[in-house]
């Protein structure tokens, strides 16, 4: 009964939606104040519905209800609690499922939050919303129902994909669509201000937030994703270039690219076509994505069960949304009135020059994706672009990104000295340069390239704290004074900070990891012994454990420094009867430099085990760095001078003097310069 | 049948989690050994469609790294070893796609679009400095209102910045 | 109005990129043409499985206007599925029809063959997979077909079905025979 009320209550939001993406439009075109306000009643209508709906399904999910097809086939009785939960969105129907409750929840943020809104503007984006939930709506309930039901029921179900049984990957799906969906927030921004013909700062104002709530997410989303790839996949690695992993990488680098650029919208009302473009663009990358991975156009390790049918219907989806943006975009665009004048050397000057880059990374990464289809298309040639292409050419586009990093925020507006510069980054350099010749000196092989890696990190944290501290110097001089102004200054100055911060930090995890890490893969009895990185690990052998659906032979090795034992690991490999599947765990000793990862595999006709010890320097760094960079987002998030609806001034002229100061929302920042 | 295979592919794939190079398949020599992994990340695991034979644990890939490894202590570079393959398999089993006939345009993309970016970048300033030289359209009474209104402080925070 | 043509670029792209997914949907990703169609098969000797038949080295497959060489395993359970329909095309069609045993112990691969009748009129030994490398192949079944020189005209990876003996093999039997 539940189940049935879940499917009904997922019908009428589809009857909401069509209302809520034709109505406010209208109501916006004629100004009728009732219409729009029917437009707001139905985005929150909507995403009640949807949550009633996704309700029901993890209803079902939870109490093992069989005669329902989808839990029959992911889920199993004995299941843990939270591999039943996440089992709701760990396959097709359901995951699209969650995709539009989050749309509709987005929406219906919209709705509430965009209190200060001009009516007609909010009015669109919300019938935008409302045009997007009714495309992927239509494409559950005819091709991807989640609530069909399978009579007569079966006793037990097929169980999730082990694979997915992990807590990593439990919760990377929610928040890579809250990226994904997330952007779709700025799209509909762009879209209805296409419709207006204006984009002002104003614009730019509402829509950063909505993207850096999205970019954050999707942040994260990729991280864990990334992460639970280390742990699981038993060989320690943790990108692989993947068309799956790349259709969520190209989104998040149009997303910081906008990020961006709606800074110099905001404060120098130029660039405007530009970051609409890159608005269209960011959410296109992630219906994309969506694409590739349902359809199974591109092959991948990570794709959901492949169903031609379903491709057809999400390409005519995004045909519509995205060719007719576009074609919207080439119609309205060319009249949007161009904007402010600056020079080369000037913070937007560096911001152009980020989106440059951001822009041919992102493009590189679409080329390679897809290249390997265009060439069957056109040359009828099979052939693969793999990781070695991708290092090759996303890595050189990054270094001039990470010179830029360092100094962009400390450029001003408009223009900016480069003697100035050098001159305020003297120490910056010094500590680079320091950085590089101790790697270069320090480093057994690959110097070169981990010198650069390693002074680039350097580069960026040595700026970002040259900026900090340059921003609150006092005139007094004490220390005291300077500190309190440090934490006086503006959140979104810690925000840039520390998203510049964290990105250092990766970058240095990304090239100590890649050139430096060591293993040891050997057939091993109980009682070897290996020497790894100073450390020595002892095969003590392995015994048999049971867990709620599984079977495992748990390793057991035991970590020594010198004659000091400093850890034990066991690491498992599971074999899960109903799916007849055997994972690896692995077993990870995280310490802030590194991290020894061990894997055990199977056993020889001599009786002895295959043990993988690895020693991965700097890969924390990884986690620890996305960290610092999502925290840097969720800050800048609650700068009130960002958040929607707050009220507009609300700092004294300090903030004014450090980040070229917020323009009251409405007027136009040096609207006659 | 495309179901079938598909299904079969995935199974096949699922069912072995990576693994990458077994210990018997070693070779002693470490130098030696350590061309063999870096040569047989370059080289794609057929039957896994997206990892490095390196990294999977497939028949076929298991195969072809004890393949790769023979041809090296037989003293074949991996230009020879590589050549050997894509004889077999086509430049399929390239993961790094060589930059000549069709996949030339591959490689040469990014230094296209930077180029191409980067013209725009001039333009995009080059027009800016020329309107400069004109100097701005004069307020209207309206903005001037406006402008009036929100004064000293406001007007001039990008100077300082 | 030049311009104006500039933002039409990105819905030109995006266009393009469109109308490779719907080719893309078109395609078998998993699909894999051989690298050696119309070349001449390659260099290899194997033993035979028993002394029943034959077994199986380059040189055999010249000379009849076409032959077919099939990769099996015992292990291997579309090669079950295939097993009927490569006897009845062998029969039928009265092709020579040579098998390779891929990757299999020797007593397992006659018990497959006793248990569902030999089809085969040479069978080679292939334990280590290396012939298998040297044909390409990336698992089995395979299937492939030769032409009087000794070239390889076809391959089908997977099961054959009666559908790719119709619009594939048959076709390009009767143009070989000519």
């Amino acid at each position: 009964m539940i189940v049935e009320f879940g499917h009904f209550a997922l019908i009428l939001a589809l009857v909401v939606a069509i209302g809520q993406s034709v109505l406010p439009m209208v109501g916006a075109a004629r100004r009728d104040v009732r219409l729009a306000a029917f437009g707001r009643q139905a985005a929150h209508a909507q995403f009640a519905l949807l949550g009633l709906s996704f309700a029901a399904l993890t209803y079902a999910f939870v109490t093992s209800d069989f005669s329902v097809a989808l839990v029959v086939s992911n889920s199993h009785s004995l299941k843990p609690m939270l591999y039943k939960i996440s089992g709701v969105w760990g396959n097709h129907e359901g995951s699209m499922l969650l995709w539009v409750l989050i749309l509709a929840a987005f929406g219906s943020a919209v709705a509430a939050f965009g209190r200060n809104l001009p009516e007609s503007l909010k009015s669109r984006v919300i019938g935008v919303q409302g045009m997007i939930g009714v495309g992927f709506l239509l494409f559950i309930v005819l091709t991807s129902n989640p609530f069909e039901r399978m009579l007569p029921a079966p006793l037990d179900g097929r169980d999730l994909n082990p694979l997915l049984q992990d807590p990593g990957l439990a919760f990377h799906p929610p928040f890579l669509y809250l990226g994904y969906v997330g952007l779709s927030v700025a799209f509909s921004f762009a879209v209805a201000a296409l419709i207006e013909g204006k984009v002002d700062a104003a614009w730019a104002r509402w829509v950063r937030p909505w993207t850096l709530a999205a970019w954050s997410s999707l942040t994260l989303g990729i991280a864990l994703g990334s992460w639970w790839a280390y742990y699981e996949l038993g060989w320690g690695g943790w990108w692989f270039w993947d068309p799956v992993e790349n259709a969520s990488f190209m989104p998040w680098l149009a997303a910081t690219a906008l990020l961006h650029s709606a800074i110099v919208v905001e404060k120098r009302d130029a660039l405007k076509s530009w970051t609409v473009l890159l608005a269209i663009i960011a959410f296109s990358l992630s219906l994309m994505g969506t694409f590739i991975v349902r359809s199974g156009v591109l092959t991948s390790v990570h794709a959901f069960a492949v169903d031609p049918e379903r491709g057809v219907f999400i390409l005519i989806l995004l045909g519509i949304a995205v060719g007719g943006s576009l074609a919207l975009y080439a119609w309205r665009a060319p009249d949007l009135q161009p904007g402010g004048l600056f020079r080369p050397i000037s913070r937007e000057g560096g911001l152009l020059i980020n989106n440059l880059f951001l822009a041919v990374a992102c493009a590189t990464v679409l080329l390679g994706t897809l290249y390997p289809l265009i060439a069957e298309a056109v040359a009828d040639e099979k052939i693969s672009v793999g990781p070695p292409f991708f290092n090759a050419t996303f890595i050189p586009l990054m270094i001039p990104l990470i010179i830029l990093m360092a100094a962009g925020p400390m450029m001003g507006w408009k223009r900016a000295g480069i003697s100035g510069l050098l001159h305020r980054l003297r120490a910056a350099l010094v500590a680079t340069a320091a950085a590089a010749l101790v790697v270069l000196f320090v480093a057994e092989t690959d110097a070169i390239a981990a010198a650069l890696g390693v002074a680039a990190g350097v580069w960026v944290l040595a700026g970002v704290t040259t900026d900090l501290v340059h921003r609150c110097r006092s005139r007094e001089g004490t220390l005291g004074a300077g500190l309190n102004r440090l934490f006086n200054l503006p959140r979104s100055v810690w925000g840039t900070a520390l998203g510049h911060a964290g990105v250092a930090i990766v970058v240095m995890g990304i090239t100590v990891d890649s050139l430096m890490s060591t293993d040891i893969i050997a057939a091993a009895e109980p009682g070897d012994r290996f020497e790894l990185a100073g450390r020595t690990l002892v095969y003590e052998g392995v015994e048999p454990k049971m867990g709620p659906n599984y079977m495992s032979e748990r390793g057991v090795i035991s970590v020594y420094k010198g004659d000091e034992k400093i850890a034990e690991l066991d690491p498992e490999r599971r074999f899960y009867p109903v799916q007849g599947m055997t994972t690896t765990e692995a077993a990870i000793r995280s310490t802030v430099f590194e991290d020894l990862y061990v894997v055990i595999g199977e056993q020889d006709e001599q009786g002895r085990r295959t043990v993988r010890l690895h020693h991965n320097p700097l890969v924390p760094w990884l986690w620890f760095g996305t960290i610092i960079m999502v925290l840097g987002g969720v800050l800048s998030l609650s700068d009130r001078r960002l958040r929607v609806g707050a009220p507009i001034r609300s700092k004294k002229a300090t903030t004014g003097k450090t980040e070229g100061g917020a323009p009251p929302a409405g007027a136009q920042p040096e609207a006659g310069d | 049948m495309k179901a079938v295979l598909t299904a079969f592919v995935a199974l096949f794939l699922w069912s072995l989690p990576a693994a990458a190079v077994q210990p018997d398949e070693m070779l002693a020599d470490p130098t030696l050994e350590s061309r063999a992994q870096a040569l047989g990340k370059q080289l794609r695991c057929l039957v896994c469609q997206s990892e490095s034979i390196e990294d999977s644990n497939a028949d076929l890939a298991s195969d072809l790294r004890v393949l790769v490894r023979e041809k090296i202590t037989e003293g074949l570079n991996d230009r020879e070893i590589k050549d050997f393959l894509v004889e077999r398999y086509g430049t399929y089993v390239l993961l790094n796609p060589p930059a000549q006939g069709s996949t030339l345009w591959l490689w040469l993309a990014p230094g296209i679009l930077v180029a191409l970016g980067g013209a725009a970048v001039v333009l995009i300033l080059r027009r800016k400095s020329a309107a400069k030289g004109q100097g701005p359209a004069p307020l209207t009474p309206e903005e001037q209102a406006r402008l009036a209104k929100l004064t000293g402080s406001d007007a001039g925070i990008d100077r300082n910045a | 109005m030049k311009q104006r043509l500039l933002y039409l670029l990105p819905l030109a792209g995006f266009l393009a990129i469109a109308g490779y997914f719907a080719y893309g949907l078109t395609l078998n990703p998993q699909e894999l043409p051989s690298a050696l169609i119309d070349k001449p098969a390659p260099t290899f000797e194997l033993a035979p499985l028993d002394d029943r038949t034959p077994g199986l080295a380059t040189a055999d497959l010249a000379g009849e206007p076409v032959a077919l060489v099939n990769f099996f395993a015992s292990w291997c359970v579309p090669c079950r599925a295939e097993h009927p329909i490569l006897t009845r095309l062998a029969e039928v069609e009265n092709v020579p029809l040579y098998g390779i045993a891929y990757k299999d112990e020797i007593a397992d691969s006659i018990g497959f063959l006793n248990e569902l009748g030999n089809p085969y009129d040479r069978i080679g030994v292939d334990q280590d997979g290396r012939a298998a490398i040297e044909f390409g192949v990336y698992g089995v079944p395979e299937t492939y077909v030769i032409d009087r020189d000794g070239h390889i005209r076809f391959r089908h990876a997977g099961a054959l079905t009666r559908q790719i003996i119709e619009r594939d093999i048959m076709p390009l039997i009767e143009e070989l025979r000519k």
